[in-house]
């Protein structure tokens, strides 16, 4: 039959098609997998973070994001904005220049590369000769001042990248006026920093790592004061007024010296080890902020005690006699603190410090009182603990949207409400067409619940589970008590905390109903909670039931792990998701599978040994059905044999390696002692290769029996009101499906809503399909009349679906891993299938049903399937004639991690992880596509003032200094730009005439 | 056809109806309820078992309304069976190595006093040796080399039947590299490999794969261009009844067809493949395809009270058989019956049906419960 049915031959299907399905990965959620540089223009208020694979992300206001990616795919090392563009310059690790700008197209902006360059020196030169460790954009935005491990420093002009061969800044210039007794070569090696003069742009300043400290004038090509610290150097900061700069170092000391033209070589200032007399760990960047009261802030990385501290990874904000060490739980990378930006203000007036950490952004409120942290609107933490498992709930009803929000406003009131100070660009997006809820459950045992409407993945609610377990850690046990008077002074920021106190707790499975509040989690030690959704605080006994899933299977023992202990007595809980019941399954294995019907008040739960029904209303199991097979003693023993193995593998590889990396050294050593054992080592990695050769990668083909080992396994439980027994009436129904290719099928009597506390609910089984290719069975829907899914619970009740036809005959659609099958209801009968496996070699690892609307007409939508396979493809089969409409192909079929996170929603699009804490989302709809969409601007009067005040004494400089290209055109064109300054037209003008001669 | 059975059985208005059973020498009586008969292989079971002869093949037959001695081998016959018994049902059982398969057909009753009389005095008639035709069960179909007509003589294609054998399939696949001929001459291109036979294995045993085999095709689906792990899951998926088409590592063993003047230069017909083979293949193989897996229903066998039904005979349960059935069908919820299945004629299949056999089906519809 299949080869009259080709698809792709009805010119009005295809045509359609085009109309509903498209692929787009459309925004990454989430915070960039190991951020590795940060940088931030004041001037376009953005802020950029690199990546080690070479990403780099832009972030403004809001949903205003871009990310481009560099081709090499190397660490990004450095960020540096031109001043007053819209542009940056990134260092890579392998020593090449990018240069990045914002254009606007299509009226949207865009990130593109423009240029990209690596400095070469002189032939014959060695590499660390042009190896960039510092660069500086001048503020005249026409050249790059980059700094070498040589001691030279190369200045390029932008955007060309020119070397100017002439103006580079070498050692032995340098050194020229230095006294004899410090100079050395040695002193010149490597330049750690170079900072512009705040007031004088032909001054820049030139830190080496061995400590000398340059002040160099561009317009004489001299240096004109020279700082002889004696301590390794890590970074400079200027003073505002350009008095003063300020150095810290290696030791975690920082200095300050006077720059003032008496004195060409000055004594420091003061010199301080903040957290001494004991060794300490340097300060890596230090921030001098001068406010209007007087008192400075001095913001600093690193310098705790080195034999106490030195594992914390802290900034330290300092001001007046507060002083705070903000502990953070991973490496910070780098940080920036958001001041006055406007060059005629007096005062940096600092506002806000953010910090980028290896693992989450955190942004300290520096003008509230206790300097509090802000809650950042996007680059969230998905990873605070581990993630778990992912739900998807669509179109979320205001009201309990509204509920969730306010539940999380009242856990959120330690935050600054300080508004959100990274806020450039527009964001021109239309609104999200609905409300969507991303809800991940954690390792930690918590739920956490994501404002996925838009581009900004945004934490509205976190639920903890772990109130109603007793664990080892004490709950009361705060990061933050350290008392007043503790020294020094640290304080636990950010929310990453990767440390789970029990594996137990893991979340497994989540279902919430939109329409009831209720909420159904699952976790790791066979725990299953039901929950409502409570505005109050209250305090309540949760009931507790065990539901024996192994019930006539006598004499197995479980020998994986405890279940949880719970909490006697009332427990308290917070606003929010309530629990209220406690089903615990024996043996406490994982759940693995877990549906929720809110109108018939039952919750249905599923592990490796069987499943069970819980009336939540009455709180009485109704039945438990265990799929055991009596020869698989892996499920019944537990993951524990398993974990052994894995030791053992590992403990085999470990071994391995270092056999092979002895004997690497011992032939590297190749002493005439050692020749027998090297000849025998020789021998060994002789026979290992051959080995190797003689064993290739080779997969072994058997049929599947019934005796394979968790067949037991329950993958899919779904409720449904259908024909089960016959065609006249229908009635409530359970359905599982199992790893062995099981279909269980249990008729439900449900009484009557003023009977339901009265009455038990009752079950019996009514089915049980084998399917023949025994695969696992990994969804199971059924379709009414008119062949469309049945609706959720409480849909037709809130008038947000038509009721399901119960005229017609309901057809069962069975998802294996390999194949779709349809089936006539009552009487079971075979009526189509699709055969993935046999065809392709694929296997379906995630499927649902999502509706296309056109994008052409609002009035025509239609239900598919949407099918993630093994291969990492998402293919689209149509409902209810399993016909392949569309393939994309999404995710490497290597990322076996992203393919099992792939959440899809019920508008076609979908969520997995790029990395352990980032979404990738995607549609394959053309109707619904949330991508971010936004424009940056030139602020054009901030540039005005800017322009006057830094590239007029650039320009004087520039009249004086021989031998100076394009001179005179140059110089005609400043001169006119002083004359019209306050006309901005006029001045764009010679802007852009300037540019265009260059 | 079945609805009409079941309302002529209804309207007699006789809930069990009398079997009486003879085997050998030995009579047996007990009652079956009429409206329920269940499968055959049930009631062989039970015959079996209330003979005590639990290991032994026989068949069965029976005399119906016009006297005549009928064979009761499969789901129809035995439902027939059981509809026109009146009042009483009598089974005639025999040995089958001593089987006389002349003592079926029409007018078998009437001749069966010399029936009787060849068994008691068989020096008297010297009977004339008798073509055995086999009963469709006692075929088995069997691992081979299919379509040598229409395949380049250096391609082999094979089946493997696994349906019905306890054997493991019992090969392993690697990766590779072969070469082939293209426009742009001669290439290295990546394949799979039989890397492994497992010793007794289907594949080992019926000799038609060797290792360093290279595998192009799997069940009419080429594999260039799929991973190891792909043609793993396709041969995994159609392990039921694999075809496999091979190049063979050995070349000399080919078939030499007359139709070609020379055998030995496969070269040019291999280049031709890809292209004119799957749609051969798939007319060849559309019709067999869906014999290959037939999903089981188990309906209300849940249910605690259709147990007491299940064991007529439940006086004799020291039987280690029953309980073994017994104990499988509570657990499992079905007989594991699928590996006694027929041979029948698999092009006249259409579509699936949830029961091991075609011949069930009319059963399985009826929603009849499970019953031993």
């Amino acid at each position: 039959m299949r080869r009259f049915l080709r698809p792709g031959h009805d010119p009005v299907r295809e045509r359609l098609k085009r109309d509903l399905f498209q692929f787009n990965k459309t925004v990454e959620h989430g915070f960039p997998h190991q951020p590795s540089a940060l940088g931030y223009s004041p001037f376009l208020r953005l802020m950029a973070i690199g990546t080690r694979s070479g990403a780099i992300k832009l972030y403004g206001a809001p949903g205003v994001e871009f990310m481009g990616l560099h081709e090499e795919n190397n660490t990004v090392m450095q960020i540096h904005f031109i001043p007053d563009q819209c542009q940056l310059v990134t260092l890579l690790d392998d020593n090449s220049l990018h240069l990045w700008s914002l254009r606007q197209h299509g009226g949207a902006s865009e990130l593109r590369e423009e240029h990209r360059f690596t400095l070469k020196g002189p032939p014959g030169s060695p590499p660390s000769a042009t190896q960039v460790t510092a660069v500086l954009p001048h503020s005249s935005r026409e050249v790059l001042y980059l700094g070498t491990e040589s001691g030279n420093i190369f200045v390029v002009e932008l955007p060309s990248f020119r070397v100017l061969e002439d103006r580079t800044i070498s050692p032995e210039a340098v050194l020229q006026r230095v006294p004899e007794d410090n100079c050395s070569r040695r002193s010149c090696e490597l330049v750690e920093v170079l900072r512009e003069h705040p007031k004088n742009p032909d001054q820049i300043l030139i830190g080496y790592s061995r400590g000398l400290i340059v002040l160099w004038d561009l317009q004489n090509n001299k240096a004109t004061h020279h700082f002889l610290g004696s301590q390794q150097l890590e970074n400079l900061y200027w003073q505002r007024d350009g008095s003063k700069f300020i150095s810290c170092h290696y030791d975690g000391s920082y200095t300050q010296w006077p720059v003032s033209s008496d004195n060409r070589q000055p004594e420091p200032l003061e010199n301080t080890v903040p957290y001494g007399p004991f060794p300490c760990k340097a300060i890596s960047k230090i921030y001098w902020q001068t406010t209007k009261n007087g008192l400075p802030y001095i913001i600093f990385q690193g310098g705790m005690p080195r034999a106490s501290y030195g594992d914390r990874h802290s900034i330290s904000v300092i001001h007046g006699s507060q002083q705070t060490a903000f502990d953070f739980t991973s490496r910070v990378i780098d940080f920036f603190i958001i001041f006055s930006s406007d060059p005629a203000a007096e005062f940096d007036d600092p506002s806000a410090l953010v910090v980028l950490a290896e693992e989450e952004l955190v942004v300290i409120d520096l003008k509230s009182a206790g300097w509090p942290a802000v809650h950042p609107p996007y680059l969230a933490s998905l990873h605070c603990s581990a993630i778990t498992c992912s739900h998807h709930v669509s179109n979320i009803p205001l009201k309990l949207w509204e509920r969730i929000i306010s539940a999380g406003s009242k856990q959120n009131i330690h935050y600054s409400s300080m508004p959100w100070p990274i806020d450039g660009g527009t964001n021109i997006a239309p609104d999200p067409p609905q409300r969507d809820l991303l809800l991940t459950g954690h390792e930690d045992g918590t739920v956490r619940f994501w404002d996925a409407s838009g581009v900004c993945l945004h934490l509205l609610y976190k639920l903890s589970t772990v109130r109603v377990f007793l664990t080892d850690a004490d709950p009361n046990d705060n990061m933050n008590t350290l008392g007043e008077d503790e020294w020094p002074p640290l304080r636990k920021v950010g929310t990453f905390d990767p440390y789970s106190d029990d594996p137990r707790l893991g979340i497994q499975k989540i279902y919430l109903c939109k329409y009831s509040g209720y909420l159904a989690v699952a976790g790791t030690a066979g725990q299953v909670l039901v929950m409502e959704l409570n505005d109050e605080d209250a305090e309540h006994v949760v009931d507790h039931a065990e539901a024996d899933l192994l019930q006539d299977q006598e004499g197995y023992r479980w020998k994986g792990h405890e279940k949880l202990k719970t909490r006697d007595g009332p427990v308290r809980f917070e606003a929010g998701f309530q629990p209220f019941v406690l089903v615990q399954c024996q043996p406490p294995a994982v759940v693995t599978s877990l549906a929720l019907h809110s109108e018939w008040k039952l919750v249905a739960f599923g592990t490796s040994h069987g499943f069970g029904l819980f009336d939540h209303q009455q709180k009485r199991l109704v039945f438990v059905k265990c799929t055991l097979h009596p020869s698989d003693q892996l499920a019944l023993e537990g993951p524990l044999s398993r974990v052994k193995s894995l030791k053992k593998s590992l403990r085999q590889s470990f071994r391995r390696i270092r056999r092979s990396r002895v004997s690497s050294r011992k032939r590297r050593g190749g002493g005439g002692n050692a020749s027998e054992v090297q000849e025998a080592n020789a021998k060994f990695d002789q026979d290992a290769l051959q080995e190797m050769e003689l064993a290739p990668v080779q997969r072994k083909i058997e049929a599947r029996s019934a005796e394979d080992s968790f067949t037991g396994f329950v993958r899919t439980l779904y409720f449904a009101d259908t024909f089960l027994r016959d065609s006249s009436r229908h009635c409530p129904s359970l359905w599982a499906g199992t790893n062995g290719g099981t279909v269980y099928a249990f008729c439900l009597r449900v009484p009557p809503a003023e009977r339901r506390m009265d009455e038990p609910v009752r079950a019996e089984q009514a089915k049980e399909i084998q399917l023949m290719h025994r695969a696992p069975v990994v969804g199971i829907l059924v379709l009414d009349g008119r062949s469309t899914p049945l609706p959720e619970p409480l849909e037709v009740a809130h008038d947000l679906s038509k009721s399901p036809d119960m005229q017609g005959s309901h057809q069962l659609l069975v998802v294996s891993e390999e194949q779709f099958k349809v089936f006539t209801l009552p009487k079971v009968s075979s009526k189509l299938k699709l055969k993935l496996t046999a065809l392709e070699g694929c296997r379906v690892r995630k499927v649902t049903v999502a509706n296309f609307g056109s994008c052409k007409t609002d009035d025509y939508s239609e239900n598919d399937l949407a099918v993630l396979t093994n291969l990492g493809d998402i293919q689209i089969i149509s409902l209810p004639f399993l016909k392949l409409q569309i393939r994309f192909p999404c995710i490497r079929k290597e990322d076996v991690s992203g393919i099992a996170s792939c959440v899809f929603t019920k508008y076609g699009q979908g969520f997995y992880l790029i990395s352990p804490s980032e979404f990738e989302r995607f549609s394959l709809s053309t109707k619904w596509l949330v991508e971010p969409r936004c424009i940056v601007d030139l602020p054009e009067v901030t540039s005005n003032n800017h322009v006057h005040s830094k590239s007029g004494p650039e320009n004087a400089a520039r009249k004086s200094s021989p031998g100076d290209c394009g001179e005179d055109e140059r110089k005609s064109g400043r001169l006119m730009e002083h004359a019209l300054l306050n006309d901005e037209k006029v001045l764009k003008e010679i802007q852009s005439t300037l540019e265009g001669g260059r | 056809m079945n609805r009409a059975q079941r309302g002529a059985a209804g309207s007699r208005g006789l809930g069990t109806m009398e079997v009486k059973s003879k085997f050998g020498a030995e009579f047996r009586r007990f009652s079956l309820e009429r409206s329920k008969p269940g499968k055959f292989e049930e009631f062989y079971g039970l015959l079996q078992h209330v003979h005590k002869i639990p290991n032994v093949d026989v068949l069965v037959g029976y005399t119906d309304v016009h006297g005549d001695l009928l064979p009761i081998n499969n789901d129809d016959n035995y439902h027939k069976a059981v509809s026109t018994a009146n009042p009483l049902l009598r089974i005639f059982i025999q040995r089958k190595e001593d089987a006389d398969y002349s003592a079926f057909g029409t007018d078998t009753m009437t001749r069966k006093k010399n029936v009787l009389s060849n068994v008691l005095r068989p020096d008297n008639h010297k009977k004339k040796p008798h073509i055995v035709i086999s009963m469709p069960q006692d075929f088995r179909p069997v691992s081979s080399i299919i379509d040598v007509d229409i395949l380049p003589e250096t391609h082999r294609r094979v089946r493997l039947y696994k349906y019905g054998t306890d054997k493991p399939l019992g090969f392993y696949i690697r990766d590779g590299s072969s070469v082939r001929v293209t426009p742009h001459g001669l290439e290295k291109v990546p394949g799979i490999f039989i890397s492994r036979l497992v010793p007794g294995g289907l594949a080992q045993s019926t000799g038609l794969l060797a290792v360093n085999d290279e595998v192009l095709e799997v069940n009419g689906i080429e594999v260039s261009g799929k991973s190891l792990d792909q043609v793993t899951d396709m041969m995994i998926a159609n392990s039921r009844n694999l075809i496999i088409t091979v190049r063979p590592a050995n070349q000399r063993n080919n078939v030499v067809r007359n139709s070609r003047t020379s055998g030995s230069s496969g070269q040019s017909t291999e280049s031709s493949l890809p292209s004119s083979t799957p749609n051969i293949l798939g007319n060849v193989l559309q019709g067999e395809e869906e014999s290959d897996e037939e999903d089981i229903i188990i309906e209300d066998s849940g249910e605690p009270q259709q147990i007491p039904k299940a064991a007529p005979t439940s006086e004799s349960i020291e039987s280690l058989s029953q309980i073994e059935l017994l104990h499988e069908s509570t657990q499992n919820g079905f007989l594991p019956s699928s590996e006694l299945n027929l041979t029948h004629s698999a092009g006249s299949i259409s579509m699936e049906y949830e029961v091991p056999e075609p011949g069930h089906k009319s059963l399985e519809e009826d929603g009849t419960i499970i019953t031993l």
